[in-house]
């Protein structure tokens, strides 16, 4: 059934750290009908995994059940859905002690939660392997045997079916763990208005919504290069809110009276970040089309965004396992007037050339001039000779932990024995910081689909 | 002829994909978009990202939004969280490609003259 409405979607959290006020605004700022939630970044799983290795009741967005704690009344007057992937490696607990945050806040008998489950692969890895489904990296080709016992998460990318389940079921919350950042916008399309898992032009638009909601603010000013000293108001910058209709056309918009801007250039940074071919956008409900999408700038902060187009997916979903993948560690000094530069890079040569005589081994080392060379390298060109200052920035990396935390124990000592107008070492030594990389991998439908589960929590 | 900087006629954003970069390049106008197509080969992003980027770099075409999408492989020093780099996730790689140089007709270059960047005598108290 097609219902011609207007749903408004409106996006809450960019990451876990992003503005804390920001969902509280979007409640209070005027009519919405869903708030939704990010707060996973591919490197998020692995850090939840080690708080729940020491906290068997943590692993999950601590940040959300507070936040909901202080929505939940307006959210259950004003009909307010909420989806979120706060759930993380632990959406059970995080269930839990939501529906303890909805007593608390008078929502008793008001409120469901869903829980959706079945993303986390972490403790089904070896019969996984033992069954054939190898999980070989997506470039190198590898299979993760050869790192399976540096695994620290393992979750597959779900897609919007189960939230679209719990939706329909009732839920006022859905909460998920890992589940792709745009199918938190469009699993309230899909219910909302209708849509089929197999009308793949319109899942495009939604995934089309959802990539423009799931960065924030990013979609409405923050971090927008075209002009950016004519957006105004970023200190109270309104997140973006997308108003769908039926076939699929939306317009993104924020609240009136918020900060920031809503225009083409805003809006089409936003499409283009982060993808790669524009004309396959891979997703588990469908191959969207960025190519096709038209971007209309209608004034007064609205840009209407139509014409995505979609084919059906790939066979195989996408996994996300997070392995341990060595130590590193960066040290930092200021050098100044006169010559800063040349004797920064004098203190780096004295630096590494004693690492060299510990005997230390790094599978690299990597020596910057912040403040000239560090984020645009060799395109800054020579660094001039008066320049006032430089900070050095000298990075590490290494297998083992050992020679990445002698390495930190080398930086302080450049003050007495190296060469002059140095500073900034008042921070002490830096910190040595686990490696988590990233393993991509592909995974049969089969082996993931009979282990999701919708369970209905009544508040 | 005169030789410009891109920042005058696009803008853009960065962001990764594992060891992957993409720099998305938007044409502030539709009419430039022609101009930036042909002159914004992946060859010539390649050649001036050289020391940034060890693999190869794509282009694909967005014409209906004018903008262009160029992904950069091994742009980040091993991904994300191997990368020793300040800028670890590519996240300011754009403006690297911003100060690329460019031979554009003089017309353009006249009609675009100081765009793209903070006017003369501008502070975040002047609104």
């Amino acid at each position: 059934m097609t219902r011609s409405r207007t749903v408004r979607v409106a996006a809450g959290q960019g990451f876990w750290g992003d503005e804390l006020e920001a969902p509280v605004r979007q409640v209070e700022g005027g009519p919405i009908d869903y708030l939704v939630l990010d707060y996973l970044a591919e490197v998020t799983m692995s850090i939840l995994r080690k708080q729940r290795s020491k906290d068997p009741a943590a692993g999950y967005a601590l940040d959300f059940v507070s936040l909901m704690e202080r929505i939940f009344p307006a959210c259950v007057s004003r009909g307010i859905g909420v989806v979120s992937n706060a759930g993380g490696v632990n959406p059970e607990g995080c269930a839990e002690a939501l529906v303890e945050a909805g007593r608390r806040a008078g929502a008793a008998g008001k409120a469901t939660v869903a829980l959706v489950t079945g993303d986390d692969l972490m403790d089904r890895l070896e019969p996984l392997i033992g069954d054939g489904h190898e999980l070989r990296h997506m470039e190198s080709g590898r299979p993760l045997a050869d790192v399976l016992d540096r695994v620290q998460s393992a979750n597959v990318y779900l897609g919007a079916a189960p939230i679209v389940d719990a939706l329909a079921g009732g839920a006022s919350v859905v909460l998920t763990g890992r589940a792709v950042d745009a199918a938190l916008t469009y699993a309230p399309l899909v219910h909302e208005l209708g849509w089929s898992f197999d009308d793949y032009d319109r899942l495009a638009a939604g995934v089309v919504a959802g990539h423009l909601n799931e960065c924030g603010a990013q979609s409405t000013g923050g971090n927008c290069s075209a002009e950016w000293w004519t957006i105004h108001g970023l200190a109270d910058v309104g997140f973006p809110i997308v108003e769908a209709e039926a076939d699929g056309t939306f317009v993104v918009t924020k609240h009136p009276g918020t900060g920031g801007v809503v225009n083409r250039a805003t809006v089409t940074e936003q499409l283009v970040y982060e993808i790669g071919d524009p004309s396959a956008y891979m997703g588990p409900d469908v191959v969207a089309d960025f190519t096709t999408v038209e971007i209309d700038d209608l004034g007064d902060d609205r840009v209407r965004v139509r014409g995505a187009t979609g084919r059906p997916p790939p066979e195989r979903l996408k996994v996300s396992v997070a392995y341990s993948a060595g130590w590193k560690s960066a040290g930092t000094l200021t050098y100044t007037w006169p010559d800063a530069a040349a004797k920064a890079r004098a203190a780096s040569r004295v630096l590494l050339e004693r690492l060299d005589r510990l005997g230390l081994s790094f599978a690299e080392t990597h020596v910057e001039l912040v403040g000239w060379d560090s984020t645009h390298g060799s395109l800054a060109g020579a660094p001039p000779a008066d320049i006032p200052e430089v900070q050095l920035r000298v990075a590490v990396r290494a297998d083992e932990r050992a020679p990445v935390e002698r390495f930190t124990r080398e930086i302080a000592p450049l003050v007495l024995t190296g060469p002059p107008s140095v500073t900034g070492y008042a921070t002490g030594r830096p910190r040595v910081d686990e490696i988590v990389a990233f393993w991509p991998a592909l995974i049969d439908r089969e082996a993931v689909e009979p282990h999701v589960k919708v369970e209905m929590l009544h508040v | 002829m005169t030789r410009l900087q891109l920042v005058h006629l696009a803008h853009a954003r960065s962001g990764d994909k594992g060891d992957t970069a993409n720099i998305g390049v938007i044409a502030y106008e539709p009419g430039h978009y022609d101009l930036l197509r042909r002159l914004l080969t992946a060859e010539r992003v390649k050649a001036h990202l050289a020391e940034l980027v060890r693999g190869k770099v794509e282009r694909f075409e967005l014409p209906r939004v004018w903008a262009l999408n160029f992904l950069l492989h091994g742009a980040l020093g091993g991904g994300g969280t191997l990368s020793l780099r300040t800028d670890s996730q590519g996240k300011v790689l754009s403006t690297a490609l911003l100060r690329m140089e460019l031979d554009v007709p003089d017309d353009v270059a006249n009609a675009v003259r100081g765009r793209g960047r903070v006017p003369a005598g501008w502070s975040p108290s002047i609104r």
